[in-house]
C-alpha cells in the first residue's frame, strides 16, 4: 500500500507520486548532519507527510507526465491570440548565464544584467513606438493592472481622480481587461463591437464622458481584425481626457507593420511569451514590459535604469537599494527591480537574432500564414466577420453546431487528427466561436495538414456529426467530467482521515 | 531563392508566391490596407540580425559584466535564497513538452501539465499544513497583494495591517496595488500586530520574518479572528519543514516565495507566488486550481476547475485578473520536492539555520559587533558593527563578498536607527565562506577606518 494510503478507485494513465512512494526511499542530494536549534515552542508538530522516492522514480514519473502533453515542439499549436511560435533553444541557454544573480546584488556587480535590460527597453520602444518601457510587469495581466494604476496617477496629478471612475472596453476584449480594470477599482463600461468588427464608433462616443479614466483596445482585435477607424477611436477618447491603453496580445501581427505609438495609443504592454518567442512553461512563465509616451513616464514603476556617459549603468534611487522618502509620481513598485529577468533574457536573444529585418519578416509571414489557412478553410467553415485578417482568424462553427457538433467537438476531433485545436469560444461575441493563430513557424505543408484536417471533419460533420460527440479517442484520455470536477472539488490527493 | 531573414521561418520563395495566389495578393502589403497609410512600414531602427553563434557570444560578454552570487561568498537571501538546485530538476522541468505548451485549455492532451500541477498542490499544501493550494501566483508579492485584496472581498473590510518586518520588496508590491482599489494600508511593527487588528480586512504576519526572527503567530491570527479579521502568513518553503507551519497556527491565508524550491534566482524571475487558504474560501482564491475528476471511461483524470473565479468566465466579476501564472515553476518545485523528500528538505532547512547559527555566534565574538535581532532567528539574522550596515556591506563588496544592508527594509523614516547587515544562510553557505566573513569583519572592525563609514 502507498505510504500515504492513497487509494486509486480506477484506472489511471500514471500514478501520483504518492502512490509510487515507500518511507525510508530518498536520493541524496543535500545531506546535512547538523542539529538546528530551534525553540522548542516554534518546532514543527505537524507531521511532514511528503512521498518518499528515488531519483530514478522521480525522472520516469515526469518524463511520463511530459508524454501526456502535447507541445509546440512536437506539433501544431494554433491557440488563437496565444501566439505558440517555435520556442530557439539558444534562448534557452542565454537565460543559463544570468540565472546565478540575486535581484539584491549591487548594481556594481550587474553591469551586464542592465546593459542588457536597457537595451531591451530601447528596441521595445523602437518597435511599439512609444518613448519609455517597464519591464516590472511579469505577465500581460499584470501590466494591464500596472498600467492602470498609471492612468489614476495621471488623473490625480491633474486633480482629475475623483472624476475619472471608468475604463471602456469592447465587448471582444479578452477577460483580463475588465478584471484588471475592476481589480483597479474602475467601474467597467462594455462597449459593442460593429458589424465589420470593429468597436462601434457611435457606441464608444456615447460611452465616453469626462468620467472615463481610458479606453482598452486590443489593435489587431481578437477577431484578428485591424481597428480600420483606430485613430478616430483614439482621438475620440483623447477629446474626454481619456487615455488609451493597448493590450499587446496580438503584436505578432504589427512587427514594422504599423507601430501603436503612431496611431494614437498612450501605452501598450508586450507578451513577450507570444511575440518575443519565449516559451509558455504550461501556463507560464511570461513577462509583460510596458511601453508608454513620454506623458506618462513620471507615473512607471521604480527603479528606472540610468545609462552614463561612460556606458556605466545604475538605478535612479538616490542610494541603489533604498525606497527614496517619495517616490516622485510613481506607482510605487510592482516586482522588485527588473520583473521576470529570466524571461526577458530570452526575448532579447530573439530580438538580437532575428534583427530588424528578421522581425518585418516573422509579422509578414504570420499574416500570410493566416490569411493562406483562412483560404483554404473558407467556403466550408463560415468567417465570424468576412474580412481580410491580420495573423489569425475567428470562424464560427454555427452551420456546424446546427448539424450536431459544436465547436468543441471539432476541436476534440482536431485531437484525433494528431493537432492540437484552436482556441473556442473566444471571443464571447461570436458563436461557436474558433481562433485560429498558425504563427510564422509553421511550414506550409504543415499548414495544409492542418487544413486538410479542418476540411475531413467539415466532412464528418456533415455526414456523421455524432461521431465527434466522442472524439478524443486517441489523445491519453477521453472527456473529462468536468462538471462534478467543479461541484465535488478533489483539490490535492486524498489520504486516510 | 533568397535567404530567410528570420532563421526560423520555413518558407521558401516558392511556398510564398503558392501562399499569395491562393489568397489572391500579389504582396502581403496588398492585406494591409485596413492600416493607416500614414503609419504603415515604420523603420524601427534596430540593429541587423545575428547567427546563432554570434548572438551566443554576444550574450556571453554581456554576462561576463556580472559577477555571479557563486563568485564569491555570497549571504544574500531573504525571499530569494542561492540554494542547491539537483541536475534531475532541470533536466525534467526543461523537457519540451512542459516548456513549450501553455495553459492546459485542451485537458485530454494536457495531462502531464495537469496531474504535475495537481501533485504540485497536493505537496505544498502538505507542506504548508494547509487545505487549498493554487497552481501559483507570480511571486511571492503579487501573492501577499492578493492575499489582502481577498481578504478585503471575504469581510468587505478596506484596511489592511502589515508587520513592518514583512518582506520590503512585498510591501511595497502591496503599498502598489492597494492604490489600485484605495485600500488602505497600516504598517505596523509585527509587535504591535495584534493589536491593531480591529476593523481590519486581514493582519499580515511574516514568519519568520524578513530578518530571521522568529514570530509567534498564533496570538496574531487570534487576535484577528477575535476583530473578524483573516490572517496571513507570510511564510518560506524549507523554514515549514522545520517549523511549526501556518495551517496549525491558525493562519486563513499563506502566502510567500517558491524560489527556493529548486528554481533559479535569475536576478528575480520568473519565479513562484505559492498561494494556500483554507477550504472555506477557496471560492474567493485567485488564480487556477487543478483538481481530480475521471473520463467517460473512468479514468482517473485532472482539470481546471473552479474556473467560475476566473477572468475569462467572470470578467469584471472575477477574484483577480490573472491568466498566464508560473505553472512550469510549480512544476519544479513539485521535482524538487519529489527529490529530496521529508528528510532532504529537512536537511536542506537544518543546514541554512545551523550555519547561520554559527555564523553569528563567530561574528558576535568580534568586538564592537552584535546580533540585532529581537528575538531567535532561523537561517538569517542581522548584524550590527560601529561602521554601520550600509559601509559594511560597502567595504566587503570591495573584497568580493556580497552581503546585503538592511537601509532598503525602512519606508519613509520608519524604524530609522537601523543600520545593519541581513546575513541569509543555505546548504551552499560552506565553511571557507563564513572564514571569508569572518575575517573580513574582524580586519574592518579593527581597522575603524572611517573613510569606510562614508
Amino acid at each position: 500500500m502507498p505510504e500515504s494510503g492513497a487509494k486509486t478507485p480506477e484506472p489511471a494513465l500514471e500514478p501520483l507520486l504518492v502512490e509510487l512512494a515507500q518511507p525510508g526511499r530518498y536520493g541524496r542530494h543535500v545531506r546535512s548532519n547538523d542539529a538546528a536549534d530551534i525553540p522548542e515552542a516554534f518546532v514543527r508538530q505537524a507531521p511532514l507527510r511528503l512521498p518518499e522516492l528515488t531519483e530514478p522514480q522521480v525522472v520516469r514519473h515526469y518524463t511520463h507526465l511530459s508524454q501526456l502533453n502535447y507541445s509546440v515542439d512536437t506539433g501544431m499549436y494554433p491557440l488563437g491570440s496565444c501566439t505558440m511560435k517555435y520556442n530557439p533553444k539558444v534562448n534557452d541557454r542565454a537565460a543559463a548565464l544570468f540565472a546565478d544573480l540575486h535581484p539584491r546584488q549591487s548594481y556594481r556587480t550587474t553591469q551586464g544584467v542592465l546593459a542588457l535590460a536597457y537595451e531591451l527597453e530601447q528596441m521595445l520602444a523602437k518597435i511599439t513606438g512609444m518613448n519609455f518601457v517597464s519591464l516590472q510587469p511579469q505577465a500581460g495581466a499584470q501590466s494591464e493592472f500596472t498600467a492602470l494604476l498609471v492612468f489614476k496617477a495621471y488623473h490625480a496629478k491633474r486633480g482629475e481622480a475623483a472624476q475619472r471612475r471608468r475604463i471602456i472596453v469592447p465587448d471582444s476584449a479578452h477577460g483580463t481587461n475588465p478584471a484588471s480594470a475592476a481589480m483597479c477599482g474602475y467601474e467597467v463600461t462594455t462597449v459593442k463591437s460593429d458589424a465589420r468588427g470593429n468597436v462601434d464608433l457611435d457606441a464608444l462616443k456615447g460611452a465616453l464622458g469626462h468620467d472615463v479614466a481610458g479606453f482598452m483596445l486590443t489593435n489587431p482585435n481578437t477577431l484578428g481584425l485591424f481597428e480600420e477607424r483606430v485613430s478616430e477611436v483614439c482621438d475620440a477618447v483623447h477629446a474626454v481626457g481619456g487615455l488609451v491603453y493597448g493590450d499587446g496580445a496580438n503584436m505578432n501581427a504589427l512587427l514594422g507593420v504599423t507601430r501603436p505609438g503612431d496611431l494614437g495609443f498612450d501605452c501598450i504592454h508586450i507578451n513577450v511569451h507570444k511575440t518575443f518567442s519565449t516559451p509558455h512553461g504550461a501556463g507560464g512563465p511570461g513577462a509583460g514590459p510596458l511601453c508608454v509616451k513620454a506623458h506618462l513616464r513620471p507615473f512607471l514603476p521604480k527603479p528606472w535604469i540610468v545609462k552614463e556617459a561612460d556606458g556605466s549603468y545604475h538605478y535612479d534611487t538616490a542610494r541603489e537599494d533604498r525606497e527614496p522618502a517619495g517616490l516622485g509620481d510613481s506607482i510605487g513598485t510592482i516586482k522588485q527591480r527588473l520583473g521576470n529577468f529570466g524571461v526577458l533574457v530570452r526575448a532579447y536573444t530573439y530580438m538580437r537574432t532575428l534583427g530588424e529585418e528578421g522581425l518585418v519578416e516573422t509579422s509578414n509571414d504570420a499574416i500570410l500564414a493566416a490569411n493562406y489557412l483562412l483560404a483554404r478553410l473558407r467556403g466550408r467553415y463560415q468567417v465570424a466577420y468576412d474580412r481580410t485578417p491580420m495573423h489569425e482568424f475567428v470562424l464560427t462553427a454555427a452551420p456546424q453546431k446546427r448539424k450536431g457538433a459544436s465547436a468543441l467537438d471539432i476541436a476534440k476531433g482536431l485531437i484525433d487528427e494528431g493537432f492540437h485545436p484552436s482556441s473556442v469560444y473566444f471571443p464571447l461575441i461570436v458563436p461557436e466561436a474558433m481562433m485560429i493563430e498558425p504563427t510564422e513557424t509553421e511550414p506550409k505543408e504543415t499548414l495544409d495538414a492542418f487544413a486538410d484536417a479542418l476540411l475531413r471533419i467539415a466532412d464528418r460533420v456533415d455526414t456523421d456529426a455524432a461521431s465527434l460527440h466522442d472524439a478524443p479517442v486517441t489523445a491519453p484520455i477521453r472527456r473529462l467530467d468536468e462538471v462534478s470536477a467543479a461541484r465535488k472539488p478533489v483539490l490535492r490527493w486524498q489520504r486516510p482521515a | 531563392m533568397s535567404r530567410n531573414s528570420n532563421p526560423y521561418s520555413p518558407h521558401t520563395d516558392d511556398d510564398r508566391r503558392t501562399m499569395l495566389a491562393a489568397i489572391g495578393v500579389d504582396s502581403v502589403d496588398e492585406l494591409l490596407t485596413a492600416v493607416p497609410a500614414n503609419a504603415r512600414r515604420p523603420k524601427l531602427g534596430l540593429p541587423p540580425g545575428m547567427s546563432e553563434m554570434e548572438v551566443q557570444a554576444h550574450l556571453e560578454q554581456l554576462a561576463a559584466r556580472n559577477m555571479k552570487a557563486g563568485d564569491g561568498p555570497f549571504f544574500i537571501g531573504g525571499a530569494i535564497q542561492r540554494r542547491y538546485v539537483p541536475a534531475a530538476v532541470p533536466a525534467l522541468a526543461f523537457r519540451g513538452e512542459f516548456l513549450t505548451a501553455y495553459t492546459p485549455y485542451q485537458a485530454e492532451v494536457s495531462q502531464g501539465t495537469l496531474q504535475a500541477v495537481f501533485e504540485y498542490q497536493s505537496l505544498m499544501a502538505e507542506l504548508l499544513a494547509m487545505d487549498v493550494v493554487n497552481s501559483s501566483m507570480y511571486d511571492g508579492g503579487s501573492a501577499v497583494a492578493e492575499a489582502a485584496f481577498m481578504a478585503v472581498r471575504a469581510t468587505g473590510r478596506k484596511r489592511v495591517v502589515v508587520g513592518m518586518e514583512v518582506d520590503y520588496t512585498y510591501r511595497r508590491t502591496l503599498r502598489t496595488y492597494s492604490r489600485g482599489p484605495e485600500v488602505d494600508v497600516v504598517e505596523v511593527p509585527s509587535a504591535q500586530l495584534a493589536a491593531s487588528a480591529a476593523g481590519a480586512a486581514c493582519v499580515i504576519v511574516q514568519h519568520p520574518d524578513a530578518f530571521g526572527t522568529l514570530v509567534d503567530v498564533r496570538p496574531v491570527a487570534d487576535a484577528a479572528h477575535a476583530a473578524g479579521a483573516l490572517c496571513v502568513q507570510v511564510t518560506e518553503p524549507h523554514a515549514c519543514a522545520l517549523l511549526e507551519p501556518p495551517g496549525p497556527l491558525g493562519v486563513d491565508i499563506a502566502v510567500g516565495e517558491g524560489q527556493p524550491l529548486g528554481i533559479q534566482m535569475s536576478y528575480g524571475g520568473p519565479h513562484l507566488g505559492i498561494f494556500a487558504c483554507r477550504e472555506a474560501l477557496v471560492r474567493q482564491m485567485p488564480g487556477r486550481i487543478a483538481g481530480q475528476t475521471v473520463d467517460v471511461n473512468g479514468t482517473r483524470g485532472f482539470v481546471n476547475t473552479l474556473q467560475t473565479r476566473e477572468q475569462h468566465i467572470r470578467r469584471e466579476k472575477a477574484t483577480s485578473n490573472i491568466c498566464t501564472n508560473e505553472a512550469l515553476a510549480a512544476i519544479v518545485a513539485a521535482i524538487y520536492v519529489a527529490l529530496l523528500g521529508p528528510e532532504g528538505l529537512r536537511a536542506a532547512a537544518r543546514a541554512g539555520a545551523t550555519r547561520a547559527h554559527a555564523l553569528a555566534a563567530r561574528l558576535a565574538a568580534i568586538p564592537g559587533c552584535e546580533v540585532a535581532n529581537d528575538g531567535p532567528f532561523f537561517d538569517r539574522f542581522t548584524l550590527r558593527t560601529a561602521m554601520g550596515g550600509w559601509a559594511l556591506r560597502n567595504a566587503l563588496l570591495e573584497r568580493g563578498i556580497q552581503v546585503e544592508a538592511t537601509a532598503a527594509h525602512y519606508v519613509d523614516g520608519k524604524r530609522q536607527g537601523r543600520d545593519d547587515v541581513i546575513l541569509q544562510c543555505t546548504e551552499l553557505t560552506t565553511a571557507a565562506d563564513v572564514d571569508a566573513l569572518a575575517t573580513a569583519v574582524g580586519a574592518l572592525a579593527r581597522s575603524g577606518d572611517a573613510a569606510m563609514a562614508r
